[in-house]
């Protein structure tokens, strides 16, 4: 019974009107955890209730407390009927659970209702008490931490990254349930909520005991999904990154932290195997039964599972034959076997992470993916997985072979995938693959699963007992340019895996380096960029035949590849076209429906300064001797010149120029290559290598011989660049422009198209498909253009087909607005950065006297209102006369606010006062420049930081799942409307749950689904939408600086509180 | 290819100044958007048609969805589900709360009902409003006049506070819940000349110094109504007229202090008996709802007019107002001073602001 969970309800507000005679609703509330409920008395007649509750305590397993969600439910009393529940508030209680994050979860939520959406809110604060426990064998993994952002976060250090983490847990969907025939659509999609909140805790939980396993502490780059396999059930699946964090007690200076996790590492006993290549075939559950022992230098046991049947494409060059590089051949040699050894001793030596600490990645191969075709209905059916059955089963209510058997089948399914990947690596000479996620698309019972990444040769050091000096040290042995080292080919120059064109690196000359670069991490902090970059997409759409099951799946099978090919070359093409040779953060999404096929690749564009320059895209006819045919070609050639020219100058791309002889490289032959090694398969079914490079011909040359091609090349130039003052990007920075001001906007937009087409073909539909992207983000950068100059920054799409002819698209990004006057120098030079600084310093200080507030109650201890100004002000661009003029009655509204919320403290700040954040409002009200704003501002970013500001606390993982569904949807405002409300919705939900933990922001925010159904007949709709997030607490920079002597002590003082419980 | 959904949602919600207004003003989604095209949108920012419509349909949702709250402001200020800075949702309040002019003038003394509402029609055609934001306006006044009918204090202060308006605004609606509430008559032809302007100075000028608010501030009353035992006094006033040797002593008084000061003496000194009867009278009047109705024509035609025609100048006007108030001190056997000076401070406010052509 090791914890003690605390629930007290303190007040309702704007309650919706229960009863009609009486325009009043008799409120109470009932709280649920586990099996255990309590109930509030009734507020009789008021829609803003204070019930003022005793404390409600939940004894309970922290297994328990790890799993199930606290469920609040408002009712109206009824004497005469059965209550009438107003609506849920569903608390995570996971933050509570380690002692770094959250105390204390107090504030409003808002009290949402499946039909009805938010119906008021909720006053609540929540509490645990955890105890000690020691037993080995428990189940819980409570004090684990998870992170979504992908990277190392802000105020830790890694001591060891140690790998790759997954799990996936089955069940039955509700909503597919017979009980679904006869239950209220309310109780339906509560049911569904209830589920997959119990399905994602049990999911943490059991990622967080194989961190533990692994001697973790945390999870970064968590990244959890849910597939809605319809009558086959619900899948939560996640992967992530076990690492070993510490806590850098003061955010501003590295102190030598305390490495217990890595002392423990070395207690264990070396396993000496004097074998190397000792394979013991272990249980198919990766990870558990694995030993971690082992030493940098020594040889090592591994235990792996035994499916490794792709050990055969392990490269047959042995990998540290040194003839990849004429420098530092011996050491790297060693270098490698280290890492290898370090890797090879887990199942997956993967890593979803996509930005690393300073020296962690070594060399880049280049996207490695590999995706799987599967029958949904076959899952019963083990034996049968793939098409090659004939049967059909459908599942009855069969609890226990469904939680038997599925997991297991899906868990096959997936490692497949995973080997593949790994095979696909090591084929390019890497140990390791980083910015490794996965995904599935489903269309009734066909599923494609993928998996991508970047291959990539990591430094060992991180990897094992983590002593990050003992690392630096090595970087400087090792000479390995840092601007540049990552570009070098890690694969052997005479045996190389695919054809590519290899020239010696145009930054340190000494290395190989090929002529383009592919990846899905996000761009190294010190690789040397000219210019900025620019999200490039490649769009496509291809018809497929109606069909069912095992004829569908293998048209399906047979048409990815083409997809693959065909999504590579617009790439390559629209690469060339901006004149830059290198891809990062790149996403290949291919969606699947009825009737079509659509992949849409996202990525960053850049000019890397080691890789050769680009060279043009030639256009050639194949039908010579006609005169005006030869005419259009080159009038299309100038037009394509043109364009790289423009882009040149618009992505101010100005490599400086190197004569050829200091290069002085041999090159063979003007033909440019593109590593993107990838695979079909569909079920087990072997894997046809496809070559991506464009057999003889050169890849630039684009022969228009028939009207595909010409729609290709025209296709090509229609992509529109931005308007003049945005730049867009999907990775987390922009490269080239580096001075952010604070200002950001995030948001999600959603489009669903009808591709009307009576005969639609390929290239009517590639050109609908084409449009509405370009429409979608033409109507991005209309709807943003009060915050020129800005960049578009980690851009999202997703893309669905909900029904036929239908497409939607969904895309999340954030606006950040740069400073102009700076943002021509791409240098990163310390001076600069500081300079920069100091100007939006000067900025805020301009403001601060428009001050407006902070919520006390908010938790907003340290960067109060010059927030909420900012945005404000940013945002509105009101000017400045107006502005003073709406001054004197900001004041009063700010008064309001004052008195507003004077009544709920009354009955709050009490029960905080043990919580540090309770002393940091108090100690904040003391400051005389603190005021006051009702409702405090969340900021919500896709990114892992916040420009100009500093993440002083992690809070916890925000991972929320909500239905909504409506039966009134034209009264609603229409499909819009009702979706427009919806995400409002989820934003003020996530917003309230930041706030209630004592954030201030949510970093790393990511939508992971949108599934939204419509039935206009029956005036129907219903839209499911998967969110998540770190919730975080920032303090601006400035605020940091700028304020004098007490400040600084009050800044620290979350820092302190948090690191002072450090492990 | 239609795009049967569109949304955009950004967690700082959105605001364009010019779709609040062209949505304020009452126009469709199709209007709004040829406005927009008209103003040279598509020039400037280099995008097209589609883009414009998308992007008016998500404010217009945005507005629809926000309006609600707007009907309560600070529900606005507390509500979670938009995340608006603190000067955009004041500037989205005080242009919700903003009214023309016109549109006011004609709706005031008027009975907020449903009556009035149907002739809102006429209204819009009068005054060039559209109908849409008459309604909007209409339901605005409705609104504030039933928050604030029962409540105590000063009016204006407490619409204030229950709407979040900016001072300036808070008085305008006082105003019109005033005249709302007391039901004077602004209509009839001889009052045309008067704007809402001067209406409302003359509200405010009446209840600064007549309602009970302005003697003790935990007034049992509300501001919208006149004190009743304070209209009862004013019966008492009506000696300085009834009273022979008071009304002459009064005049004679007012003519010393006023000979050769301003240019119309002459004929002051001809209407005096006139005028003053006329302004006690209109004080005497106020116990009765439907000489209350009367107040505004009694004055202009009983005042303004005759001395419109004999050409007093405003200058001439004030003095006289200032000697005619003050003089009544000196008079031997009149009781009601303080009565009478707090009588004829919101007079003479009205008096000299509605003197005009």
């Amino acid at each position: 019974m090791p914890g003690k969970l605390k629930v007290k309800i303190v007040a309702g507000r704007h309650l919706p009107v229960m009863d009609r005679a009486s325009d009043l609703t008799d409120a109470f509330v009932e709280v649920k955890f586990g099996n255990t409920t309590f109930k509030t008395d009734v507020y009789p007649k008021s829609l803003n209730p204070q019930w003022n509750s005793e404390w409600f305590k939940f004894e309970v397993d922290d297994e328990e407390l790890q799993d199930e969600p606290l469920q609040i439910t408002v009712l109206d009393h009824d004497t005469y009927s059965a209550n009438d529940a107003i609506g849920k508030v569903y608390i995570d209680i996971d933050p509570l659970l380690y002692s770094e994050a959250a105390t204390v979860i107090s504030g409003w939520f808002p009290i949402y209702d499946t039909i009805h959406g938010i119906r008021g809110e909720i006053n609540v604060v929540v509490k645990v008490d955890l105890f000690n426990d020691l037993n080995r064998f428990r189940q819980s993994s409570c004090g684990v931490k998870f992170f979504c952002t992908t990277s190392i976060p802000k105020c830790y250090r890694a001591v060891v990254i140690h790998g790759f983490v997954e799990e996936l847990v089955v069940n039955e969907d509700p909503e597919y349930q017979w009980i679904d025939r006869i239950r209220t659509p309310r109780a339906s999609n509560e049911a569904r909520q209830r589920l997959i909140s119990l399905m994602s805790g049990e999911l943490q939980r059991k990622i967080g005991l194989k961190v533990l396993e692994m001697r973790g502490n945390a999870v970064v780059g968590y990244l959890q999904c849910f597939d809605l396999e319809g009558e086959s059930g619900l899948v939560v699946r996640a992967i992530g990154t076990a690492c070993t964090l510490d806590k850098l007690s003061n955010t501003s200076a590295f102190l030598p932290a305390c490495n217990s996790p890595s002392k423990e590492m070395k207690e264990i006993p070396f396993n000496e195997d004097p074998n190397p290549n000792t394979y013991s075939s272990g249980p198919s559950t990766p990870l558990k039964n694995q030993t971690y022992s082992f030493s940098p230098s020594k040889s090592y046991s591994r235990q792996s599972s035994s499916s490794d049947t792709d050990l055969s494409l392990t490269p047959k060059t042995g990998m540290g034959s040194g003839s990849a590089g004429k420098e530092g051949g011996p050491f790297k040699t060693l270098l490698r076997q280290q890492t290898q050894s370090a890797l090879e001793q887990r199942e997956f030596p993967f890593f979803t992470l996509t930005t690393f600490p300073p020296g962690f990645l070594l060399h880049v191969g280049g996207v490695v993916s590999a995706r799987s075709v599967k029958l949904l209905d076959r899952i019963h059916n083990p034996a049968f997985v793939g098409i090659m059955g004939n049967t059909r089963s459908y599942k009855l209510l069969d609890w226990n072979s469904f939680n038997s058997d599925e997991p297991e089948t899906r868990d096959a399914w997936w490692a497949e995938i995973r080997q593949e990947i790994k095979s696909h690596a090591k084929a390019l000479g890497c140990h390791a693959v980083v910015g490794y996620s996965e995904s599935t698309s489903i269309c009734e019972e066909v599923c494609i699963l993928s998996a991508s990444g970047t291959a990539a040769v990591l430094n060992p050091r991180f990897l094992q007992d983590g002593t990050m000096e003992g690392c630096l040290e090595q970087r400087i042995e090792e000479a390995s340019p840092p601007g540049c080292g990552f570009c070098h080919i890690p694969y052997d120059e005479l045996n190389m895996p695919f054809p590519a064109h290899l020239t010696y690196c145009y930054n340190c000359r000494k290395q190989k380096v090929p002529d383009v670069l592919f990846t899905t991490i996000d761009l190294p902090v010190e690789a040397i960029v000219v210019g900025k970059g620019c999200l490039i997409q490649a769009r496509l759409c291809r018809l497929k035949k109606k069909a069912q099951a095992e004829a569908n799946a293998t048209s399906i099978s047979n048409l990815l590849p083409f997809m693959e090919y065909e999504v590579h070359t617009q790439l390559m093409n629209k690469l060339k076209l901006r004149g830059m040779n290198a891809l990062f953060g790149l996403r290949i999404q291919i969606t699947v429906g009825e009737n079509m096929l659509m992949g849409l690749a996202s990525a960053t564009g850049v000019y890397l300064a080691a890789l050769p320059t680009p060279g043009g895209i030639q256009i050639a006819g194949k039908t010579p001797n006609d005169g005006t045919y030869e005419q259009h070609i080159s009038h299309m050639q100038k037009k394509i010149n043109d364009t790289i020219a423009k882009n040149k100058e618009l992505y101010e791309i100005n490599p400086p120029e190197l004569p050829e002889e200091i290069i002085g490289s041999p090159i063979p032959e003007p033909r440019q290559r593109s590593r993107l090694l990838r695979s079909q398969s569909e079920s087990s079914d072997e894997v046809t290598e496809l070559d991506l490079s464009h057999g003889k011909k050169d890849a630039f040359v684009l022969e228009i011989d028939d009207t595909d091609a010409m729609e290709d090349v025209h296709s090509l130039l229609t992509d529109v660049p931005p308007p003049s003052g945005f730049y867009s990007c999907n990775t987390e920075i922009m490269p080239g422009i580096n001075n952010w001001t604070p200002e950001i906007q995030m948001f999600t937009a959603v489009r669903v198209s009808r591709l009307s087409n009576i005969n639609p073909t390929n290239q009517t539909l590639n050109k609908n498909f084409n449009d509405l992207c370009e429409n979608l983000l033409k109507s991005l950068y209309f709807k943003l253009r009060s915050m020129v100059p800005c960049c578009l920054c980690h851009v999202n799409f997703t893309v669905a087909l909900p029904e036929d002819e239908l497409v939607q698209i969904a895309v999340t990004a954030v606006a950040i607005t740069y400073d102009k006057n700076q943002a021509l120098q791409a240098n990163k030079a310390p001076t600069e950065k500081s300079q920069q600084r100091a100007s939006t310093d000067n900025e805020e200080q301009l403001q601060f006297p428009l001050e407006l507030s902070s919520d006390p109650l908010s938790s907003q201890p340290f960067s109060p209102a010059k927030e909420a100004l900012e945005g404000a002000s940013s945002h509105t661009g009101i000017p400045a006369a107006q502005r003073d003029r709406c001054n004197s009655w900001i004041e009063l509204i700010k008064l309001k606010a004052q008195t507003i919320r004077r009544g709920s403290i009354k009955t709050t700040t009490s029960l905080e006062k043990a919580s540090p954040l309770a002393e940091g409002y108090l100690r904040h009200r003391s400051v005389p420049s603190g005021t006051n704003s009702t409702v405090s501002v969340v900021k919500m970013t896709p990114l892992s930081f916040l420009p100009g500001a500093k993440i002083t606390k992690y809070l916890g993982i925000i991972n929320m799942f909500f239905i909504r569904e409506t039966t009134s949807l034209r009264e609603e405002g229409g499909v819009s409307g009702f979706l427009h409300a919806f995400i409002a919705e989820v934003f003020a939900m996530v917003r309230a749950h930041v706030a209630a933990l004592g954030g201030n922001a949510v970093v790393s925010y990511i939508m992971k689904q949108c599934v939204f159904m419509e039935n206009p007949n029956k005036n129907q709709a219903q839209c499911l939408i998967n969110v998540s997030g770190d919730a975080v607490i920032f303090v601006r920079e400035s605020e940091l600086e700028v304020l004098p002597a007490p400040p600084p002590a009050a800044a620290a003082q979350p820092a302190g509180s948090a690191g002072d419980v450090t492990t | 290819m239609s795009s049967d959904l569109d949304v955009f949602v950004g967690n700082t919600t959105l605001i364009d100044e010019e779709v609040y207004r062209l949505w304020l003003d009452g126009h469709s989604v199709a209007e709004a958007v040829a406005r927009r095209l008209r103003g040279g949108v598509l020039e400037r920012e280099g995008t097209s048609v589609a883009v414009l419509q998308s992007d008016t349909r998500d404010h217009y949702r945005t507005f629809q969805m926000l309006e609600r709250l707007l009907h309560a402001p600070p529900r606005l200020l507390q509500q979670l589900l938009f995340q608006i800075p603190p000067e955009r949702q004041a500037l989205l309040v005080q242009r919700y709360y903003a009214f023309d002019e016109a549109l006011a003038r004609e709706l005031l003394g008027k009975k907020l009902s449903k009556g009035t509402k149907k002739e809102l029609d006429e209204v819009s055609a009068r005054t060039g409003v559209g109908i849409r934001s008459c309604r909007r306006q209409f339901d605005n006044f409705k609104r504030v006049f039933k928050a604030v009918e029962e409540l105590r204090g000063p009016l204006a202060e407490n619409i204030q506070q229950l709407f979040l308006l900016p001072p300036a605004l808070a008085r305008d609606y006082a105003a019109i819940v005033f005249f709302a509430n007391s039901r004077f008559e602004t209509g009839k032809r001889r009052l045309q000349f008067l704007s809402f302007g001067d209406f409302a100075a003359c509200a405010q000028s009446m209840m600064a110094h007549w309602s009970q608010g302005a003697l003790a501030p935990e007034a049992a009353e509300p501001d919208g109504d006149l004190p009743k035992s304070f209209l009862q006094d004013l019966k008492e006033l009506k000696v300085l007229v009834s009273d022979k040797d008071l009304l002459d002593q009064h005049k004679s008084l007012v003519c010393s202090a006023l000979r050769g000061k301003i240019s119309v003496y002459n004929e002051l000194e001809a209407n005096f008996k006139a005028l003053s009867r006329a302004l006690v009278n209109v004080g005497g009047k106020l116990t009765h709802a439907r000489d209350v109705r009367d107040f505004f024509v009694d004055l202009v035609e009983k005042v303004i007019e005759p001395c419109r025609s004999d050409k007093w100048s405003p200058g001439d006007l004030r003095l006289f107002l200032t000697h005619y108030t003050a003089a009544p001190r000196n008079l031997p056997g009149f009781r009601h001073q303080a009565l009478w000076e707090r009588y004829m401070a919101a007079i003479s406010a009205c008096l000299l602001r509605m003197y005009h052509d």
